[in-house]
């Protein structure tokens, strides 16, 4: 089924990846024909190079209130900087102890490597559990702390279902005991307010297409000081700390792109506050037995996440997008696993329920009519599949 | 990742629905996995003249519905007996991988079906 061509597409998945701001793209062409140079190299070309490289780190530290900007450090995402920061601390102090803090909820980046750390080096995990809403306390937390924990690593933001933990007083704890904290925020770079210093943040993991920059960059935040091993070992690159050729055009990038989403941080926060929430009630006073998934108001300001009873997420997805909407969803079908999303059986969800989750994340562009739209697609296509489903109040669970 | 086939079925699913004076029925599936699929088979002299379905799962499993109930309606039990998953996968033009099972509980679906068919029929 070819989608109707006059039916205007609605991106609504902002939360996977973010289309580049113009103004980043613009930011970024010069880097890869007219200033190509290896920053590693002596010559103009290099130096060149590398004066964009620390301009870029500039507005990077400048936007988390960094002490100095060689505490930030590129990457190739995410997900690496997920890696290095906790197997970097993990191996670093691993003469001090072998005990990691982190949640039930956190990205399969920093889940994946606490388990291998378990099962490869002799490390112990506590997975602390979160709350029907999808919090975590600092006094958990605190409880949790032992004499060999090392590291304490809590997502700012979760990706799912949005909910925003309480880093500062989570800071504050590890600060106070001696340990180490890394802290995930690759979803709330750029949508709500971070500050490493006023935090007690030692390690922040940062990806640049989430917050309308390019893909494959990132940067961890590495606190003034502090000793990590390396993940990425070869040449002298970032001062030692991780090897490899820059991705010029990509930290170009998302430098500007993170200047950018810090200047426009409040007035986008609060526009797309108000659209999620006109999201939110609209489909909720629409479509009878759905529930929002995370903290009704602690929650990244473009994230709506609900679970509609009897109905199954991909199914949903691909009716959705049939009908011009991109959404995503924590459903086994989605996942390619037999079990819906860790993070939804995390905060108690049933199976079936879980499996009938829907997430719709807005970006800068998303407007009123856009919000019109999916109020008007969405509830006919979940009650036609609520028709043909198998699936009633009585064999649910 | 869908062929036109599967997103065919899906979109324009056929035989959705419920038979009211059933000859047999067939639920198999659970809420846990994600997937339930219910058959309803009408059987006259032998033959599957009638086959409505219901079905909570993803896109692969309904599809898969539909297209089991076009390859049973109008068989004998005997033929409809023979329906595998693979020539339900087949007749879609190929599933992914990890949907193959959607495929199976089509089969089982209408297994189920004749097998309450066939159960009432001994009672009678």
């Amino acid at each position: 089924m070819e989608l109707n061509q006059r039916m205007k597409r609605i991106y609504l998945d902002n939360a996977a990846t973010t289309a580049c701001a113009p103004e980043v793209v613009e930011a970024m062409l010069p880097y890869f024909t007219e200033v190509f140079g290896n920053a590693s190299s002596i010559h103009a070309y290099g130096r060149e190079a590398k004066r964009a490289i620390e301009a870029a780190r500039r507005q990077v530290a400048r936007a988390l209130n960094a002490a100095i900007p060689q505490e930030i450090i590129f990457t190739a995402g995410g997900s690496e900087s997920d890696n290095w920061a906790i197997k970097g601390a993990a191996f670093s102090r691993k003469e001090k102890g072998r005990h990691i803090i982190t949640t039930a909820i956190e990205h399969h980046a920093v889940l994946h490597t606490c388990q291998w750390l378990e099962k490869q080096c002799g490390f112990e995990v506590t997975y602390l559990p979160v709350d029907a809403d999808g919090k975590v306390s600092a006094a958990a937390v605190e409880k949790a702390i032992r004499p060999d924990t090392v590291l304490v690593s809590v997502m700012a933001a979760n990706n799912e279902i949005g909910t925003l933990q309480p880093i500062a007083e989570i800071g504050t704890v590890c600060r106070a005991r001696g340990v180490l904290f890394h802290t995930d925020a690759v979803q709330a770079v750029g949508a709500i307010p971070l500050d490493v210093q006023a935090m007690n943040i030692d390690l922040l993991s940062l990806s640049g297409h989430k917050f309308h920059g390019p893909k494959g960059v990132g940067a961890l935040y590495v606190r003034k000081g502090l000793k990590l091993d390396n993940l990425i070992h070869g040449g002298a690159q970032e001062r030692g700390f991780r090897a490899g050729t820059e991705n010029l055009p990509g930290i170009v990038g998302m430098g500007r792109a993170i200047e950018l989403a810090a200047e426009r941080l409040t007035e986008n926060a609060q526009r797309m506050i108000r659209l999620r929430d006109r999201l939110i009630t609209g489909i909720m006073e629409r479509v009878p037995e759905v529930r929002l998934n995370g903290h009704p108001t602690d929650r990244l300001p473009n994230n709506c996440n609900l679970s509609f009873k009897y109905i199954e997420g991909e199914a949903l997805l691909l009716r959705l997008d049939l009908a011009g909407i991109a959404g995503s969803s924590g459903s086994a079908c989605t996942s390619g696993t037999l079990d819906p999303s860790h993070v939804l059986l995390a905060i108690g969800l049933p199976h079936a329920i879980a499996h009938g989750s829907l997430r719709l994340t807005l970006g800068a562009d998303t407007t009123d009519e856009d919000i019109d739209a999916v109020l008007d697609r969405l509830p006919p296509i979940v009650q036609d599949l609520r028709a043909m489903s198998a699936m009633n109040a009585s064999n649910m669970l | 990742m869908y062929s036109e086939k599967v997103m065919d079925h899906f979109a324009n699913p056929r035989n959705v629905g419920d038979i009211e004076n059933a000859s047999g029925t067939g639920t198999v599936g659970n809420a846990k996995c994600g997937d339930i699929m219910k058959m309803d088979i009408l059987v006259e002299d032998g033959v599957i003249t009638d086959v409505k379905f219901k079905t909570f799962g993803c896109g692969a499993a309904i599809a898969t519905s539909s297209m089991a109930t076009e390859m049973v309606k109008g068989k004998t039990i005997e033929e409809a007996l023979q329906l595998t998953n693979k020539a339900v996968a087949e007749a879609l033009d190929g599933l992914p991988p990890v949907k193959m099972h959607c495929s199976l509980l089509a089969e089982e679906a209408i297994h189920a079906a004749i097998a309450d068919y066939q159960r009432r029929q001994a009672e009678n």
